[in-house]
């Protein structure tokens, strides 16, 4: 039987509700009446145009931007959920409370800078004259091109998610039961077989949530893009940015960032289905 | 115990009171004083509305700037459109963008008899994009060239003063785009051969977009404002296209082995201007500082603007400049030796940056596009 709605109840749920409104469907229902406006002599006009879609759908270079990211993003939840994992794993299973409270504390440092400033920061380590080259210089070795390449960028998105993501892998480690890994000792099952047979699957909401995060972060960031990997390949983040630069296109610009909400969409949807899969109450 | 004899001292409680209460509100009315500075709004590049710029214009009229800086025309133009008449009091405009400003009726109009126009040079004096149909509506400022940028330590004078330095093996990797598709694509045109590289036709501009895509291999990047300066400071950049000395400038003075030249090909000139907004409450001030910033005085400080250096227009500035820093004058070339800058413009080696006249803006944007995702 259903709970009939109390003022006490309204009390608490309205906020969020009247936030969510104001500050996500007006602002989401505003882009996509934005996206049907033309634009004239730089002036923005209301319309009802599809011109906005059929010319960004239409150009390869908005195909081209958004494979590469999917991919950027895809390649960096792999990557950062991959070396995120033993790192929650040792801060789980391994360290004493203490010690856990301490790498909690240092995983949320990173977030008291900015993330502009960490990524700037990186340029210093990785341009040609950089720490990173100076040292292999001492050995013979390079210099690298390291800067202006995926590979930066994919520090940089590192840069932006790593602390997030091991924080939520931890969140859901340390609620494992811990008597399912004694079971699977007892039942002769190795460490690692442990890992892969028990841990994994037990945590597999909180991995996959982790990765989710990883995902949107990098999909939609601009910073790493152009000051790690110097602006190519094109991203959607920095289509949007070259769009508005061309006469003020700004209802071309929120087709990209639509786009870019639907997909998030889809992936958060399919991420939670594939997390909850076989789940019941 | 004693007591004070209030009568004695004249001295009584509510004597004592007021004037406590006089002395705790005197700050109070100082800073009144103060707060009655006229407050200015000033839309405009970075830089134009610091200290070193405004600080005496601000002190002699007892004037606070306020200032709303863009990153890009378009941006400007944004942010006009988005504001009630009247938001901006005086307006900063590239000299491409003065037009779009007119037609939407975003600036006053301005009476030449108010200004040092006849100190300025004779090519800045009907300054094209300051005038429509007789009526002057913005004043020419300031204004700069973009040739090519280089790293003294990888090229010399002589190797950068040709655009197809670009295309030498040395630099593959290591050629920077300032990541806007006018003034590169206008310094291809112009190595093209086009003698008006904003007006080609659709030959002309195949042949320049075939020209640009066979310099994709060498690029290895595309930035913005800062990471233009970043990586040319740190040398992870030898050679830039699409900038000249309002970047260079900037890093030569603080000691990066970076120059700008202009190559036999020809640079482009940008060029900034000052309007007044329309409905301005305060278009007298704003008339006021206009009149200021395009005097000789007010020509040398933005010359030296710490923000970006650049030339100025305005002949008596150059005067002043040369008696104040007559370094800075050199390196900017405004000294009366010949080869300087105005000579350049008059030997027809510097074209205007403006939108493409064939083409639409739009199609330019679009290629550079594509052109950075190849």
């Amino acid at each position: 039987m259903r709970r009939p709605i109390t003022l006490y109840g309204l009390t608490f749920s309205l906020p969020l509700l009247v936030w969510q409104i104001l500050f996500f469907v007006f602002p989401l229902l505003f882009l996509v009446a934005l996206s049907f406006w033309t634009v004239k002599n730089f002036t923005m006009r209301p319309d009802f145009d599809t011109v906005n879609w059929t010319t960004m759908y239409g150009r390869a270079v908005f195909w081209q931007a958004y494979g590469t990211t999917f991919a950027l993003a895809t390649a960096a939840s792999v990557l950062t959920s991959t070396l995120a994992f033993p790192c929650a794993y040792a801060i789980a299973f391994k360290l004493s409370d203490s010690a856990r409270r301490w790498a909690v504390f240092l995983m949320v440092i990173p977030f008291f800078t900015s993330y502009l400033v960490r990524v700037y920061s990186w340029q210093i380590f990785l341009s040609d004259n950089g720490i990173i080259n100076v040292i292999l210089g001492w050995i013979g070795l390079g210099p690298f091109p390291l800067l202006n390449t995926v590979g930066a960028t994919m520090i940089g998105y590192l840069t932006l998610s790593f602390p997030l993501v091991v924080l939520l892998q931890l969140f859901s480690l340390v609620f494992i039961d811990r008597t399912l890994i004694e079971a699977a000792h007892n039942l002769r099952c190795g460490r690692l077989r442990t890992v892969f047979a028990v841990v994994i699957p037990s945590a597999r909401v909180g991995l996959v949530i982790a990765a989710l995060f990883c995902f949107i972060l990098s999909f939609g960031d601009f910073v790493s893009p152009v000051y790690l990997g110097g602006g190519e390949p094109t991203t959607l983040s920095i289509l949007i940015t070259d769009t508005t630069k061309s006469g003020q296109q700004w209802p071309r610009a929120a087709v990209i960032a639509l786009t870019m909400i639907g997909t998030l969409m889809l992936v958060a949807f399919a991420a939670v289905k594939f997390a909850y899969k076989g789940k019941t109450r | 115990m004693s007591r004070i004899d209030t009568a004695a001292t004249g001295l009584t409680r509510r004597s004592l009171l007021a004037t406590g209460a006089a002395v705790l509100a005197t700050p109070m009315l100082s800073r009144r004083a103060f707060a009655q500075a006229t407050e200015l709004t000033m839309l405009a590049w970075y830089g134009h509305a610091e200290p070193d710029i405004v600080a005496e214009f601000e002190a002699e009229n007892n004037v606070k700037f306020v200032p709303k800086y863009y990153t890009g025309g378009d941006n400007m133009l944004g942010l006009i459109s988005q504001s009630p008449p009247g938001t901006f009091d005086v307006i900063l405009s590239d000299a491409e963008y003065v037009q779009a400003l007119n037609e939407a009726g975003y600036v006053e109009e301005l009476d030449p008899n108010d200004y040092a126009l006849a100190d300025y040079f004779p090519e800045f004096q009907n300054f094209p994009g300051n005038w429509a149909d007789g009526k002057l509506f913005s004043m020419v400022t300031r204004f700069g060239f973009l040739g090519v940028a280089y790293n003294t330590d990888a090229l010399t004078e002589a190797e950068a003063a040709n655009y197809n330095v670009f295309w030498d093996p040395r630099l593959t990797g290591k050629v920077g785009h300032f990541d806007w598709h006018l003034p590169n694509l206008g310094q291809m045109s112009l190595l093209n051969g086009n003698a008006n590289p904003y007006d080609i036709d659709e030959a002309a501009w195949q042949a320049v977009k075939d020209k640009t895509m066979s310099l994709r291999p060498q690029i290895g990047g595309f930035f913005d404002y800062g990471g233009t300066f970043s990586s040319l400071n740190d040398g992870q950049m030898l050679a830039f296209c699409g900038i000249g000395d309002w970047i260079t400038g900037v890093l030569e003075k603080s000691g990066a082995k970076v120059r700008s030249v202009i190559p036999e090909q020809g640079g482009l000139q940008w060029s900034e201007c000052f309007s007044i907004g329309k409905d301005s409450a305060k278009a007298d001030l704003a008339k006021k500082w206009i009149q200021y910033i395009t005097s000789a005085k007010g020509q040398a400080k933005s010359a030296q603007m710490a923000a970006y250096p650049a030339l100025v227009p305005n002949q008596k500035g150059w005067e002043v400049l040369n008696a104040e820093n007559p370094d800075e004058a050199k390196r900017q070339g405004m000294t009366k030796e010949a080869g300087n800058v105005i000579d350049m413009i008059r030997a027809g080696r510097i074209k205007y940056r403006q939108w493409p006249v064939q083409q639409s803006l739009e199609d330019w944007n679009d290629f550079w596009s594509e052109y950075k995702g190849s």
